[in-house]
């Protein structure tokens, strides 16, 4: 199914129009994911998703793969890294408890309120993303090496 | 609304019992699908938005590998093997009989245990532990989320969310760990 050379061009250049747009819907769920339905999981899980699309449609040997592979690791690291650390400054802030919410709140509804919760959801967004784009890469890669 | 989710409750096993029994791989796991996104649609009749959607993207995203998985696999030695297991079997006999009685009186046995035990169950929608009705009163107040949803998981109970990260990133490494050619040699 993952070949090396892709799919038919028609479907190349219907999944480089799709992909852009399912990347923005990735992003509106994960930032507003405090307001409406959603979060970082299932925001993160379809950013992954526009990313797998275009390895399908575009096959293995146009892409980088193991260059992407290793940025996809590293960024996911250094966003659950994050998500730690943002967890570990509430010690230190307030009333010295883990997972404080140690920014103001706001007022409920905006975009910008919420205090903390709304940084969370992007760091376990790029991070649910970041690993579940590895797993695929890497197994895409395998069969890559198998097949040789 | 219980008429929509009991028919498709029903659907749902009937898919999940054909993928047992089903002599093609591919066709097995169309019919896991069935069982995914029943269960999205069952989550949008609870009114469990944010299940539904990680529901359907993460069903989505593993239906896409284990197709491209199947597809690359030995699937026509396996269809052999089956057919050929099953030429060798008598049906009727004292083991099927047996079999068939054990299995109606369990489940005879455990509809009766369930029908007692959902007789005591509230109706749902309702709050049985005090934690769950303060959840529901003073979340929005108390961590300025509009979103209930989110804002238990990063606020009250943000150490599961950690868990689950952890599990994905570990996920992640084990992966990497099992899956690299080079330097196992």
């Amino acid at each position: 199914m993952i070949t090396m050379k892709g799919m038919s061009p028609i479907v190349k250049k219907v999944s480089q129009l799709i992909s852009a747009i399912i990347f923005l819907y990735g992003i509106y769920i994960i930032v507003h994911g405090h307001l409406t339905p959603g979060g970082g999981f299932a925001g993160g899980a379809v950013l992954s998703g526009a990313f797998i699309f275009l390895v399908l449609a575009f096959g293995t040997d146009v892409l980088n793969l193991r260059r992407e592979e290793e940025e996809a690791s590293v960024i996911e690291g250094l966003a659950i890294l994050i998500f730690v650390l943002m967890a570990t400054i509430g010690l230190f802030i307030g009333i010295r408890v883990f997972f404080n919410n140690y920014l103001p709140k706001g007022q409920i509804g905006e975009l910008i309120s919420a205090g903390v919760i709304p940084l969370y959801n992007i760091a376990v967004g790029i991070e649910v993303g970041a690993a579940l784009f590895t797993i695929f890469l890497a197994l895409v890669i395998y069969k890559e090496e198998i097949s040789k | 609304m219980e008429l929509t989710l009991s028919i498709l409750l029903v659907f749902m096993i009937i898919g999940a019992v054909y993928a047992l029994f089903a002599r093609d791989l591919l066709s097995a796991l169309i019919s896991c699908g069935i069982v995914g996104y029943g269960l999205v649609i069952c989550f949008l009749l609870l009114k469990a938005p944010d299940l539904a959607i990680v529901q359907i993207v993460v069903e989505t995203v593993t239906l896409i590998i284990m197709v491209a998985v199947i597809l690359d696999s030995t699937r026509q030695d396996l269809r052999e093997k089956i057919v050929h297991n099953e030429r060798g079997t008598h049906f009727i006999n004292a083991k099927y009989v047996f079999n068939v009685l054990t299995v109606v009186i369990l489940a005879l046995f455990f509809l009766f245990f369930f029908n007692q035990a959902i007789g005591r169950l509230e109706p749902f929608g309702t709050h049985v532990t005090r934690m769950a009705s303060a959840y529901v009163g003073d979340a929005a107040i108390k961590t300025g989320s509009a979103n209930l949803v989110t804002g238990v998981l990063f606020d009250f109970r943000a150490y599961d969310t950690l868990g689950e990260a952890t599990i994905l990133f570990t996920a992640v490494v084990g992966v990497l760990t099992i899956l690299r050619i080079k330097g196992r040699k």
